[in-house]
């Protein structure tokens, strides 16, 4: 009985950690736009994509305009997989790397950090492109 | 007796082969193995470089300042400063072409890749096929597993 007990804790604690630590790209459009008190506009989030932001760099430097297809680091050329979801299931999947590379690229982008709104734009168009 | 012979020697050869074997698979002019923590945090952006490429300060200097890197925000959490930090420590160049650090901590600025590369002109380097001097593998198609001998280096036209 005690072993039974033990297993079923285990699978509980092992399904709360998972689901803690995986994500998807629709919830997390919704969580930035809670933060933002916003919604979140496809068209905006497109034209924030492909715009500079007082830097040489858009997303699209590295990601591509169209982002449904792979990208080239802007310096390096390294190939960079798809960043739209639909074409490449692993995107923003997993918490930690979504919150590493926001970090880094707004920096190389905007010179600073992106705002909730803008993310949750990004998320829209990113999430619309089927 | 003959065949406990026979078989000692074919369990020693089968051995032999397999140990060969072990060796080409990781590349065998590859000095050492590249943990996968090492190549999900810098190949993201490019090539591994190899660690002997630098000496032991450059790194040092390039792990503490991550968020400027070479011009891109590069940062990481602490415990991957700290892990990835110690793996290129450990294994940085000591031989003395790499003794000291090269200006701004750049293989591309170190005497001997400068010397290595004095035949290659600028039309080359502009190329939007090799892009920058960092990109080893538009000419040195095995780079990535340290294969860099003038024999194997292509340069794309």
């Amino acid at each position: 009985m005690r072993l039974i007990i033990k297993t079923c804790l285990a699978a509980i604690f092992s399904l709360a950690v998972t689901h803690a630590w995986s994500i998807d790209p629709v919830a997390l459009e919704k969580q930035y736009a809670a933060e933002a008190k916003q919604a979140a506009v496809v068209s905006r989030g497109e034209r924030f994509f492909s715009s500079t932001h007082g830097k040489e760099w858009t997303c699209a430097s590295c990601h591509g305009v169209l982002p449904t297809k792979e990208g080239r680091h802007a310096s390096t050329d390294k190939v960079i997989s798809p960043l739209a979801p639909a074409y490449n299931v692993k995107r923003f999947t997993d918490e930690a790397k979504v919150n590493k590379w926001f970090k880094r690229n707004c920096h190389d982008v905007l010179s600073r950090e992106c705002s909730a709104l803008e993310k949750a734009d990004v998320m829209a168009y990113l999430n619309s492109l089927k | 007796m003959k065949i406990y012979k026979n078989l000692t020697r074919i369990v020693l050869s089968l051995g032999l082969i397999g140990l060969s074997h072990t060796i080409f698979a990781d590349g065998h002019l590859s000095p050492i193995k590249i943990p996968e923590k090492i190549k999900a945090e810098c190949a993201s952006c490019h090539m591994v470089y190899q660690p002997g490429f630098l000496p032991k300060e450059s790194w040092a200097r390039m792990m503490s300042g991550l968020d400027k890197h070479y011009g891109v925000d590069a940062s990481l959490d602490p415990q991957a400063v700290k892990e990835i930090g110690q793996w290129f420590s450990q294994h940085a160049g000591t031989y003395k072409r790499v003794s000291g650090s090269p200006p701004n901590d750049r293989i591309t600025q170190s005497d001997w890749f400068v010397k290595k590369h004095r035949k290659i002109n600028e039309k080359t380097w502009n190329n939007p096929k090799v892009k920058s001097k960092s990109n080893c593998m538009a000419c040195h198609a095995g780079a990535e597993k340290g294969h860099y001998d003038d024999d194997g280096a292509r340069v794309p036209q």
